[in-house]
């Protein structure tokens, strides 16, 4: 018999990546151990400002995932920790952990920030990139999760001289404690999960661009910091040197990537390009100037789902100036800290130009421990350092049971991150379904007190947190006036609230003086609120039972220097929260059961791995194709830009999934109706040609329909024969090689059917397409003359290697400029392709044997299982997911997932990560037996519905409908909470629960009674 | 970040701006505050989609009614602030107490104060 798996996960690195697999993994029933080398979890993106192609705020968009984690009961975060072996076998590995001393003690902790502040030593911030100082004792940041202060050993006076133990002294909770030592810890795990991210190239090691000497010269993470709102500045646009602001920016690209010269960086790093876009569009934004921005670049490479698009508009809306060129030196300026870029332009002269800053595209790289990890884990590297991994297997490494994700696996963007770090999830779960639920906590609660029609009675807890409250606020005398407020048994006074005897204190009280609310005055309800709803829960309250009031960070920390001010606002807002708390309501949160099964439309490459994942993970799957065989767009690639056989690999796919007991079939398939909700949909299908109806019941749906290849209009494409696709040249080569042996000249030319008005995206695959067959071409005849006609060269990524390798081979890259698209016709029978070259400044005229189309790739029909499925397109027809950074496999749908290229061009790997990471998202919820429902959410009165369909249209998620009984009826299963339809509803027909009118109203006017 | 603002300002939570509605923002009035705005995520970046832009729409509409009632439109706005932004948070809270120490007390609040005052006189 097989030994039992461990059904636990070590996932290894705290930043996005690291986050979304524990919270995959953890959501289906694995217990997961996340570890993160730092003092919090978070990562680059959390340094980051904005975040492109839509500029939101990244702190915004991450922060309530970082909540999630540090709230989930099967994620134990264990930080200033490291890996240092794994031993055992894939199921079941022993992994060692080394954990450094916080010299705070967690439990007691209380995030005032006294030690910080009472903390003589100084020292450079990483988080602000040196920019700023810190001090020894410190948060990461503001947001930090696990909130709690840190002590910085190697920066640390008492450990440098014996001597000073001010944190210790000031703590108000006796949390410092210098005792601790270095622990190691062994945990068991079945799977390891490596999502140790990346640096920032380091531009001072070979220092082309005086990086070290002129301060206005920045790396890109710098200037990130430089225009976030918590960094050195503030969020102003100033400069390093004298804190003017700039009026003249350069960004340069390319700095520590795509470069053999120094430090062996030949690849391209994939994010700069749409970075500095980014940082170019902000800064502009930021400036109260008109602000000059030039980028410096070789090729503009914004590849990604809407990228194109984003760099159109910052130069022709935002004027953002684009130079290409690879600038070679920076001199000083003539007016101290100006900076002189000398380059050579498009018409080979060399130029000069001054600038008031200097930003340096630093590119991705592996730091040295990660290198050591994989070194002592025996996981395999490539030759830059980077996870190996196969083509068809982008999350295996090279030892079984260890899963890579993100920028350790090789450059790639925060999408492709969170998709990847789903699939590794993926695997991992599929690995250890056996083990699922064997070793995740759930915490059980006794039977609920009945509330409902008793007169309330309030009990108020005020916080002193230490003297956080305390010595601003008067507490005694708030506490004082809270058990003179309506409805208020009970008001007693804590040092800290949130300490672990307080919540035995307050389920003491609950029952001694039976209490049926309970207000907690004293912080945030971002950190606190789950923490006392659940204290009251294991008292037999419901959780709803209960309102804040957040004197802290609204009062005594922000008006420190106002006590009285202070005290009475501490009144104001505790008289609000109580008043709100005598009108609150228990909410029951009903069980749904959840299907079992998933639906997958669409039996291409993304179809089939998804089926396999699901099933291997234990679950029922319908594979709907709507032709007659699998395998779809992949059929008619047949080989990879590294030389994997595609077709094999279509083949044993096709085997797999034909075999697998668990996936059913059905080709020629169509949707033809579509209902349900999350956990339970019933989907309607057409099957065969003679279009008999099958109904499937499942908790799942992904849409995986793929794209379609642009047929292009231009270029005499149909009209003479030696034009043709690349597509079509590459199913020439693989049938009859011979025949390319009698070409001489061949023409390629990029961007047909994108990058222009009808397409403005970048279909991302063609320039590797064409560079993979020029290669084959060369190789079949050294002799021929190949050149490749393009705007920018996009090969991204590792495929920077084989645009060298082309041009060794001697393919000649030739370069037009948009809207100077090259002239094709014909003479004589005979294509004669004429155009400017940029580079050499004149026209040029060429007589090839063939012409070969780079087409794009675009949306398929796509409108109508959008229009069935509720799942919105972009203007460009294909899927939109529900985030496009931190949800990009999910849709707006709770339920239904995307992946392939119905969700945007990518790759045959790419298209296997996002396939994995659908199965990762949908596995999450059918390994549940029901889902929760209800909480915070809106119910409709039928009584006083109209059906005037106001919150039909107004709910973003087209939740609301109108029901057989003519009255409108919201689904509690597909509420998100967010009140539009509340507060949309003439008839107030509609109420958000637990934020009720007269709740809201109850706040309003408590806090006006101190007017009368 | 602990940046100081005015203690004029109270803060009502509400899962979204969208669920704001016009009867909160008139109740407030009527009870006489001097001053309400409504603080929702960047336009573009709402959690919810599209509640700061339905928000947006209703305290535009509440505006018109606080100016044709003659409490005046100004002593209401909406404004778009990132969750990270701590320094716009404050400079927005020391703009609007600014804007309404300068239109003085609330026609509204001073009648309430003054019939208070009468209610006073005569129980007296």
């Amino acid at each position: 018999m097989a030994k039992e798996k461990t059904g636990a996960v070590v996932v290894v690195g705290g930043g996005i990546g690291g986050i979304q697999a524990s919270l995959d993994l953890a959501d289906s029933g694995l217990y997961v151990y996340l570890v993160e080398k730092s003092s919090s979890i978070g990562g680059r993106m959390s340094q980051l400002d904005k975040t492109f192609p839509t500029n939101d705020c990244s702190m915004c968009i991450m922060s309530p995932k970082l909540v999630e984690c540090g709230k989930n009961l099967n994620i134990e975060i264990l930080t200033l920790t490291e890996v240092k072996a794994i031993t055992g076998e894939p199921g079941n590995f022993q992994v060692l952990l080394k954990q450094k001393p916080r010299y705070i003690d967690l439990d007691k902790c209380i995030a005032c920030g006294t030690c910080s502040e009472k903390c003589p030593k100084k020292v450079p911030d990483d988080y602000n990139a040196g920019l700023t100082k810190r001090k020894s004792a410190h948060i990461r940041y503001p947001q930090a999760v696990p909130l709690k202060y840190v002590i910085d050993a190697d920066n640390c006076i008492y450990f440098e001289k014996g001597k000073c133990r001010v944190c210790e002294k000031f703590c108000p909770a006796d949390a410092v404690d210098f005792s601790q030592t270095e622990k190691e810890i062994t945990v068991n795990a079945g799977a390891v999960i490596l999502a140790t991210g990346f640096q920032t190239y380091d531009p001072a090691v070979s220092d082309t661009y005086n990086y070290k000497q002129f301060p206005n010269v920045v790396t890109s993470l710098e200037f990130e910091r430089i225009l976030s709102a918590t960094g050195p500045y503030q969020g102003r646009l100033l400069r390093p040197s004298d804190k003017k602001e700039p009026q003249k920016i350069a960004w340069i690209q390319c700095v520590g990537s795509r470069n053999v010269h120094s430090g062996d960086k030949g690849y391209c790093s994939g994010v700069c390009c749409t970075y500095a876009v980014k940082q170019s569009m902000v800064a502009k934004e930021h400036s109260d100037i008109e602000l000059d921005a030039a980028i410096f670049y070789i090729d503009i490479r914004t590849y990604g789902k809407d990228f194109e698009k984003f760099f159109n508009r910052s130069r022709d809306e935002m004027g953002v100036r684009y130079i290409k060129s690879r600038v070679n030196t920076i001199l000083p300026g003539d007016n101290e800290g100006d900076l002189i870029i000398r380059y050579v332009d498009e018409g080979s002269r060399v130029v000069q130009e001054e600038f008031d800053m200097v930003v340096l595209s630093v590119g991705l790289d592996i730091p040295k421990e990660s290198v050591d990890l994989s070194n002592t884990i025996g996981v395999g590297l490539n030759h830059y350092n980077f996870v190996e991994t196969g083509y068809f297997d982008p999350v295996q490494t090279t030892s079984q049971g260890i899963f890579v994700c993100g920028v350790f696996q090789g450059p790639k963007d925060i999408p492709e991150t969170v998709t990847q770090a789903s699939a590794a999830a993926a695997k991992a779960s599929s690995l250890l379904s056996s083990a699922r639920f064997s070793l995740t906590k759930e915490k059980q609660y006794p039977e609920e007190i009945d509330v409902i029609g008793r007169e309330p009675r309030i009990g108020v807890f005020v916080c002193h947190c230490g003297t956080n409250i305390g010595g601003v606020v008067n507490v005694p005398e708030v506490t004082k006036y809270a058990s003179s407020l309506p409805n208020v048994v009970l008001a007693e006074e804590n040092l800290f609230t949130c300490s672990q005897d307080t919540q035995v204190k307050i389920k003491e009280r609950i029952r001694e003086h039976r209490l049926n609310r309970v207000v907690v005055a004293s912080c945030s309800t971002r950190t606190h609120e789950s923490l006392f709803q659940d204290t009251i829960r294991e008292a037999g309250l419901n959780p709803y039972l209960f309102s804040m009031a957040n004197i802290r960070d609204q009062d005594s920390w922000v008006h420190q220097s106002d006590k009285e001010g202070a005290t009475k606002k501490a009144k104001d807002l505790v008289r609000m929260a109580v008043s709100n708390a005598a009108k609150l309501l228990p909410l029951s949160r009903s069980k749904l059961p959840v299907i079992k099964r998933a639906l997958i439309l669409g039996g291409g490459v993304a179809g089939m791995t998804a089926a396999l994942d699901i099933s291997s993970q234990g679950f029922e799957v319908v594979l709907v194709e709507v032709e007659r065989e699998l395998g779809g767009m992949a059929r008619k690639i047949h080989r990879t830009l590294q030389g994997d056989d595609v077709q094999a690999y279509i083949e044993d796919l096709i085997e797999k999934v034909s075999n697998d007991d668990n996936i059913q079939v059905l080709k020629e398939a169509l949707l033809a109706d579509f209902s349900g909700s999350r956990g339970n949909f019933k989907t309607l299908l057409n099957v065969g040609p003679a279009m008999y109806h099958r109904e499937v019941n499942h908790g799942a749906l992904i849409i995986a329909t793929g794209a379609k290849e642009y047929e292009p209009k231009e270029y005499l494409y149909g009209k003479n024969g030696s034009v043709k696709t690349q597509v079509e040249l590459e199913d020439i080569l693989l049938k009859d090689k011979e025949v390319a042996k009698g070409w001489h000249n061949i023409v390629m030319i990029q961007c047909v059917g994108s990058r222009n008005v009808e397409n403005p995206n970048c279909s991302r695959v063609c320039c590797q397409q064409a560079i993979k067959n020029a290669i084959a071409l060369k190789e079949i005849n050294p002799a021929n003359s190949i050149y490749i006609l393009y705007r920018d060269i996009r090969t991204y990524g590792f495929a920077e290697d084989y645009y060298r390798r082309a041009r060794e081979l001697g393919v000649h890259f030739l370069r037009f400029k948009e809207h100077e698209e090259p002239k094709v016709e014909e003479v004589d029978a005979k294509i004669q392709v004429s155009f400017r070259d940029i580079t050499l400044g004149r026209d040029v005229t060429i007589l090839p044997d063939q012409l070969i189309l780079s087409a794009g790739m675009v949306a398929g029909d796509t409108e109508e299982i959008s229009n069935m499925l509720k799942a919105p397109l972009t203007s460009d027809h294909f899927f939109l997911e529900a985030h496009v950074k931190l949800r990009p496999v999910d849709t707006q749908t709770d339920g239904i997932f995307i992946c392939g290229t119905a969700h945007s061009p990518k790759r045959i790997d790419e298209t296997i990560s996002q396939a994995l990471a659908a199965s990762s998202r949908a596995c999450s919820l059918l390994a549940k037996d029901y889902i929760e429902v209800g909480g915070v959410v809106a119910k409709v009165d039928p009584e006083l519905c109209a059906a005037c369909l106001i919150c039909v249209r107004a709910c973003p998620y087209e939740v609301p409908f109108i029901n057989e009984d003519g009255v409108s009826e919201i689904d509690i299963s597909k509420c998100h909470g967010c009140g539009i339809c509340a507060a949309e509803c003439p008839a107030k027909a509609i109420t958000l629960q637990h934020f009720e009118d007269n709740q809201i109203l109850a706040q309003v006017d408590a806090l006006m009674e101190a007017i009368q | 970040m602990r940046l100081s603002y005015p203690d004029s300002i109270r803060i009502i939570q509400v899962p979204c701006t969208g669920r704001v509605d016009v009867i909160h923002l008139m109740e407030a009035f009527q009870r006489g505050a001097d001053g309400v705005y409504v603080v929702g995520c960047l336009e573009g970046e709402c959690h919810y989609l599209t509640g700061n832009l339905r928000a947006k729409k209703r305290v535009q509409y509440t505006k018109q009614l606080l100016d044709e009632i003659g409490v005046g439109g100004d002593r209401l706005e909406m404004y778009n602030i990132a969750a990270s932004d701590g320094p716009r948070f404050s400079e927005v809270a020391r703009e609007m107490d600014e804007k309404i120490r300068a239109l003085g007390p609330s026609p509204i609040k001073t009648m309430l104060q003054k019939l208070h005052a009468d209610d006073l006189s005569i129980h007296v």
